[in-house]
């Protein structure tokens, strides 16, 4: 994912003589180290500092610069009230990239974890958010992003490689990976992947559908597919408060209320582990997905 | 030669006198403002003369093309005084006088905290501590451009207690940003009590010197002695740090030097005794 985004930078940097690249004494992690080797006069390492990097880009938007900030996700949230006061208060052009986000700083414990920073980002009035969760996604997203006026917020994993993606990235498209009938399954980053292999021979026929950018929400492809289906769940690597899952049942609580199930980290803080033992405590593996469908789609039209 | 000195002296001169006259348009401005809502007047008054010298005397802008790209730009990091730049702005001539009546009304331009929707206003603040790192950030974009534009940060000693000050601090030097101009309204109080009461600050000029600032003291109510360390700030070959000595509420003795005028509404006799005050001074001057 890193690496996806690290050559997302570079093509763009090419092209756009406006985009710098700002990032807070984690170039090498984050993979935007690339981008200051070849660009070195737009690119900034400002130190252990995350406020001075968001409002420096702020600064750098507020001259016609397309600043991209980057930083350890759980991190970047440091920033967070100069994020909301400043750049989303007045909607500047700041694109902000949270790296290892979610569970993905695995070993690292709870402090490395970021199980908060989407339902942050999408409270924010005029921000977009995005979870990629292909290689390629990640890279498309990031042109998406950059591409795109106003701010931005983007969270990639870490190490997970995956790949599932056909259709182009599109900033507010959700996209169906495979039709079903008994159940809608809405997922993004990694777990698009697990959601997938859980519906592979599942008992029941399952919607799989990648919602990528979570603000603004598809709200067509969500509710056809509630309407569809009539059950739903959502599969995230964060929080079950504040994220995709909440911003799924917001909508459809307003326009189709069906059964939704959330899955992702239940109210807590995580902890060290392998990436597999971590989704595995927190139940979002293939096999749970799948039993999740199940039941799910026995609670279709008992509403 | 000499000739030119005198002349270039006498330009200055009527220049400072003139300043003068709008600074005090600028405070009678304000006053008024007060009486129609409440506003931080001490702080904003403890830093007019500082905001007025720029607009009306160094900055290099353009009041009918506020979004001049090589203009010079302006920080108001201490937010709250925005009824302070709203007036300078509006007598500069970016939005009629008039609508300074429309502070803090459900619509107006003049948001309670500077706010890019109104006019002139270069950065969004409100939320203390965040100036000098925009400042940095536009400091930069002005340089990678190869442009002129200089960057001025007014930031309010209380708001030094701020972390993110301090790592601003040290990224301007780092980037040895001469374009960049810090102006530290040192008026001795924040919203609780004294500057040294709630968080000891001094030695700030020893502070900021130690981070690698140019470090200059002023009385932030001497317009000359102002334009002079401005004047000095342009030669500088780093971040200039200026801490200017001021006084909460300067120019009302009844709000001299004390935290009465944090946040107030005039009533009506305050108001008129405000006004005879400034029209006194005025007369003496």
């Amino acid at each position: 994912m890193r690496v996806a985004f690290g050559e997302g930078l570079l093509e763009l940097g090419e092209e756009l003589e406006d985009l710098v690249v700002l990032t807070a004494d984690v170039a090498k992690p984050t993979q935007a180290i690339g981008f200051g080797e070849r660009f070195p006069h737009r690119f900034l390492n400002v130190g252990i500092a995350e406020q001075d990097m968001v409002d420096i880009a702020a600064g750098l938007a507020l001259s016609e610069k397309v600043p991209v900030a980057v930083a350890f996700a759980p991190f970047m949230m440091r920033a967070w009230e100069q994020v909301r006061s400043t750049i989303a208060r007045c909607s500047l052009n700041v694109k902000l990239v949270g790296t290892h986000s979610g569970l993905s700083a695995a070993d690292e414990g709870a402090s490395h974890q970021s199980l908060e920073d989407v339902a942050l980002m999408r409270v924010l009035p005029n921000m977009t958010v995005v979870v990629p969760g292909d290689r390629e996604e990640v890279k498309e997203a990031t042109r998406a992003i950059v591409e795109s006026k106003g701010p931005a917020y983007m969270r990639i994993g870490r190490d997970e490689d995956a790949r599932f993606l056909e259709e182009e990235f599109r900033l507010g498209r959700a996209v169906v990976l495979k039709d079903g009938s008994d159940v809608a399954v809405f997922s993004n980053g990694y777990l698009t992947s697990e959601v997938l292999a859980a519906a592979e021979g599942a008992p029941v026929d399952a919607m799989v559908i990648h919602v990528p950018t979570v603000k603004p929400l598809d709200s067509s492809t969500v509710l056809s597919a509630a309407r569809r289906t009539g059950a739903a769940v959502c599969v995230e690597e964060h929080s079950v408060i504040g994220g995709m899952g909440s911003a799924v049942s917001e909508l459809l609580s307003e326009e189709y209320p069906i059964h939704v199930r959330r899955m992702g980290v239940g109210d807590t803080f995580g902890e060290s582990g392998t990436y597999r033992e971590l989704l595995e405590k927190h139940r979002l593996t293939a096999t749970h997905i799948r039993e999740a469908m199940v039941e799910a789609a026995k609670r279709r039209g008992t509403r | 030669m000499s000739g030119t000195i005198e002349l270039a002296d006498l330009k200055h001169a009527t220049d400072v006198q003139k300043l003068k006259e709008r600074i005090r348009q600028v405070q009678r401005s304000l006053v008024e403002m007060t009486s129609a809502m409440g506003v931080h007047l001490g702080s904003s008054l403890s830093c007019l003369e500082v905001i007025a010298t720029l607009y009306f005397l160094k900055m290099r802008h353009a009041p009918h093309r506020p979004q001049w790209r090589e203009r010079d730009r302006f920080i108001l990091s201490k937010g709250h005084a925005a009824p302070a730049l709203y007036a300078v702005l509006a007598e500069a001539g970016y939005f009629p006088k008039e609508e300074l009546r429309t502070l803090k009304r459900i619509g107006s331009r003049l948001q309670g905290h500077p706010d890019l929707r109104a006019p002139g206003v270069d950065a969004p603040s409100g939320s203390l501590g965040q100036g000098i790192s925009i400042g940095i950030g536009m400091a930069l974009a002005a340089k990678m451009r190869g442009s002129r534009s200089r960057v001025y940060v007014l930031a309010g000693d209380g708001e030094c207690d701020e972390g993110q000050v301090w790592e601003s601090l040290m990224t301007a030097v780092h980037l040895r940003l001469d374009n960049l101009v810090l102006i530290i309204d040192r008026n001795g109080w924040q919203l609780d009590d004294r500057t040294e009461e709630v968080k000891r600050k001094v030695p700030l000029r020893s502070k900021l010197e130690s981070f690698g600032w140019e470090t200059y003291s002023v009385n932030g109510h001497d317009v000359e002695k102002i334009v002079e360390v401005l004047d000095a700030a342009e030669r500088a070959e780093r971040p200039v740090a200026i801490i200017a000595h001021t006084k909460k509420g300067k120019g009302i003795s009844f709000l001299e030097d004390s935290n009465k005028g944090h946040k107030l509404k005039l009533s009506e006799e305050e108001y008129l005794a405000a006004i005879k005050e400034l029209e006194m001074t005025a007369k003496c001057a």
